[in-house]
């Protein structure tokens, strides 16, 4: 039998035994959260409050214009000390609630579990959904009312929920998995329900077949939903190759997931939507990893949102000397930050602490020529041409040679023998493109 | 992060690198060569050593004083080493020094840094080298000497082109070595072991090689089936000459062969096609060099003409 993976990827070194059998922690609480009004893809909100307010734990303190946009809540219970512009995680300035924290931890009259979750309708789940913020949170942090959102002329026929955590260090999914498979498919089942599908699939990575496990158990008593595991490689978790690994589909270029009826979630998603059906609460905390060769105790945690990085990584026993990058999500494809004084947002999957042996290293030699890149390209590209393209500004070539297809996975920068920096340039060939498209000008195959 | 006010590193995704750089790859190469250079030693002595020490030291040197002159980093990264020794193991071990240093003066030169250095040459330089060493010195490109006591002979392609008479050496002789020809090319068990090494390492792509070998084998199993010869025949031609030397460590250069897993496996297919046709029909017993230069010329359109389809295009399942 074909074994349910992807053409090309690489196999870094994993690092997941740090911390892949640490029970999850609750993380200390911190006296102030710093609650960013932007945590998700679509417009920022505006905030609800005002310095000097009260708010409780779950009320929502941020609200966003139109319909891509995510619901911001307080993540305790205290008093709004400032609304100042501060440094995301994301790289960006935005503006951010900060919330002295009363340590009452009183909950807003809004967070009500329901009585009879069985009983709700598909539209009612989705408007649960928006009311409590959920984004993807794998990383992506797109909106997930939208993604469940009928569209016209489509029907999603499997719901796969990404168990597959193919970034190396990170181990808060794989825990999540473990410590709570009844909550994920619980979730689950409502994400089919709200979108009128029967299929679910999990899908989970070799590395991790005690997760694979305990999902199959809960999920025994649920029709229609199987356990996938696929096999260890990066990036099996990305959604369009898992896609295939797990349907046989390629989802083309330019296009969603429900253009073949897919519908991927992350399983802490999952997990947060089976929350705040039940039990009504918002998406106020998630889990996450600290890890790296960097970090004194490398652990899982469940976290407040707005807690900030340092504060974490203090926990864990503080750095060790030689750090050289903090890393906002796992090391292929996470966003380093200027400083640990930004707080934990819905998308930060780990907080990964490198020093220096682990960089890169070595200066840049030309392309020799040697293909690895493109025998590890997932979406079978020619990095090495699309970077030459976009080195000298020629954009419709590399429009032709489909740079949009890129999904920034950095497999072909972990393999270069050169150290050129492909994704550099693959994104400004992208960023060109898209800026071209947008005047109307491009040419070429759309 | 004693000091909050200290800014990190901020770079681009990924934050992690493969164990791979060029003079790594260029070192394997070196290491893959190791068993062939024991060989060479073995059959051919101290004149072998000579040779070797003028194409690599010729080599060094001019690479160095090409970065030199055109004001570029580095030190050579080894590559300018495997250039030299490859040429040394496609030379005959009797070949004066200054010659076997010259040749190794025009490959790095001309067929490298003249092209822009590393990366840039459209040639193999190795190879071209070889190829301006017999337009220029013809007779002693082509005296071969016999292993261990270096008495002059004729390679065994040589003695099967010329039809002296004189006897062919057996299959398992030329599968150790202990025949007339090139310093590094006569031990198909050391390049085996060498090339397998590079398939280990994933440094080169078994489809050249394979497809080369398979395409010499096929085409002079047809011709021994058609002019009667023994199932000796095609085996001969796999085992003799440059061939192992040219499949594994020639053909397959990073830079001058093709991209694309399809154009590797035409590439393979073109190189081995010409070598047979060289040795049965071209003027030289041996083929293998000018097979490869040639193919090397079709890279770039066979890199063109062989791009595959790119994920969610064309293909909508398994």
């Amino acid at each position: 039998m074909k074994r349910p993976t992807f053409a090309g990827g690489i196999h870094p070194p994993g690092h997941k035994w740090m911390t892949a059998a640490a029970p999850t922690v609750a993380a200390d609480v911190p006296d102030r959260l710093y609650i960013p009004l932007s945590q998700h893809i679509g417009a920022p909100c505006a905030a609800l409050v005002v310095v000097g307010d009260q708010v409780k734990k779950g009320q929502v303190i941020g609200r966003g214009g139109g319909f891509v946009s995510s619901l911001i809540h307080a993540s305790v219970s205290g008093t709004v000390v400032g609304i100042e512009v501060m440094e995301h995680p994301g790289g960006s300035f935005v503006p951010t609630v900060i919330i002295e924290n009363d340590r009452r931890e009183e909950w807003a009259e809004t967070v009500r579990p329901c009585s009879d979750p069985s009983a709700l309708e598909p539209a009612r789940i989705r408007e649960i959904v928006q009311e409590a913020g959920i984004v993807g949170m794998g990383g992506a942090t797109f909106p997930s009312h939208v993604k469940y959102a009928p569209v016209e002329g489509t029907q999603v026929e499997a719901v796969i929920l990404n168990g597959v955590e193919c970034e190396p260090y990170l181990t808060a999914d794989h825990r999540i998995m473990l410590e709570r498979p009844q909550r994920i498919v619980a979730g689950l089942s409502y994400i089919m329900r709200s979108v009128g599908c029967a299929r679910g699939i999990i899908a989970v990575e070799d590395n991790k077949l005690d997760a694979a496990e305990a999902l199959g158990a809960a999920a025994a008593s649920l029709p229609g939903v199987t356990v996938t595991v696929v096999p260890e490689k990066y990036p099996q978790g990305s959604e369009k190759q898992l896609i295939y690994a797990c349907t046989g589909k390629e989802v083309p270029p330019g296009a969603l997931p429900i253009a073949v009826g897919v519908l991927v979630n992350n399983v802490g998603t999952a997990a947060a939507v089976a929350d705040a059906v039940e039990l009504g609460t918002p998406l106020i905390e998630r889990y996450l990893t600290v890890s790296g060769d960097g970090v004194a105790r490398p652990a899982n945690y469940l976290v407040r949102i707005g807690t900030l990085f340092g504060e974490l990584a203090a926990q864990s026993g503080g750095y060790l000397d030689g750090v050289e990058r903090i890393v906002a999500g796992g090391p292929m494809m996470g966003r380093t930050v200027f400083t640990d004084q930004v707080p934990v947002v819905k998308g930060t999957s780990g907080i990964v602490a490198l020093t220096g042996g682990q960089l890169p290293k070595g200066r840049e030699y030309p392309c020799v020529r040697c293909a690895k890149c493109i025998d590890a390209c997932p979406a079978f590209l020619a990095p090495t041409s699309l970077a030459k393209f976009a080195r000298r500004s020629a954009w419709e070539e590399a429009e032709m040679a489909d740079v949009m297809s890129c999904i920034e996975c950095g497999s072909c920068v972990y393999v270069c023998p050169a150290a050129i920096p492909l994704i550099q340039y693959i994104k400004r060939g992208k960023q060109a493109v898209l800026a071209a498209r947008a005047a109307g000008t491009a040419t070429g195959k759309g | 992060m004693n000091n909050p006010e200290q800014l990190l590193t901020v770079a681009p995704a990924p934050h992690l690198h493969g164990p791979d750089t060029v003079p790594t790859a260029m070192r394997d190469v070196l290491i893959a060569l190791a068993p062939a250079l024991a060989a060479s030693l073995y059959f051919f002595g101290l004149q072998a050593l000579l040779v070797i020490l003028s194409c690599v030291g010729g080599a060094w040197i001019s690479e160095l004083v090409c970065l030199r002159v055109m004001k570029k980093e580095g030190t050579g990264e080894w590559s300018a080493l495997v250039t030299g020794l490859l040429l040394a193991f496609c030379l005959p071990p009797a070949l004066p020094a200054w010659m076997a240093a010259l040749g190794a003066v025009f490959a790095v030169v001309i067929a490298k840094h003249l092209f822009g250095g590393l990366g840039h040459n459209i040639f193999n330089p190795a190879l071209i080298g070889r190829a301006f060493l017999l337009a220029s010195f013809p007779v002693a490109m082509t005296s071969w000497s016999t292993p261990l006591d270096g008495v002059s002979t004729a390679s065994p392609l040589g003695i099967m082109k010329e039809a002296t008479g004189a006897p062919l050496p057996s299959i398992g002789e030329l599968f150790l070595g202990s025949v007339g020809g090139s310093i590094g090319e006569t031990s198909a068990l050391a390049l085996l072991l060498g090339g397998g090494y590079l398939l280990y390492r994933r440094h080169i792509d078994w489809r050249i090689p394979g497809t080369m070998l398979a395409s010499v084998f096929c085409l002079t199993s047809l011709v021994a089936a058609w002019r009667g010869f023994g199932p000796w025949y095609p085996f001969f031609h796999l085992f003799s000459g440059g061939l192992m030397l040219g499949a594994f460590f020639m053909a397959t250069d990073w830079v001058t062969s093709p991209v694309t897993k399809l154009g590797r496996v035409l590439f393979g297919i073109g190189c081995g096609a010409m070598v047979v046709l060289i040795r049965l029909k071209g003027g030289y017993p041996e083929g293998v060099a000018y097979s490869i230069l040639l193919m090397n010329v079709v890279t770039p359109l066979l890199d063109r003409y062989s791009r595959g389809r790119v994920f969610g295009r064309g293909k909508a399942h398994a």
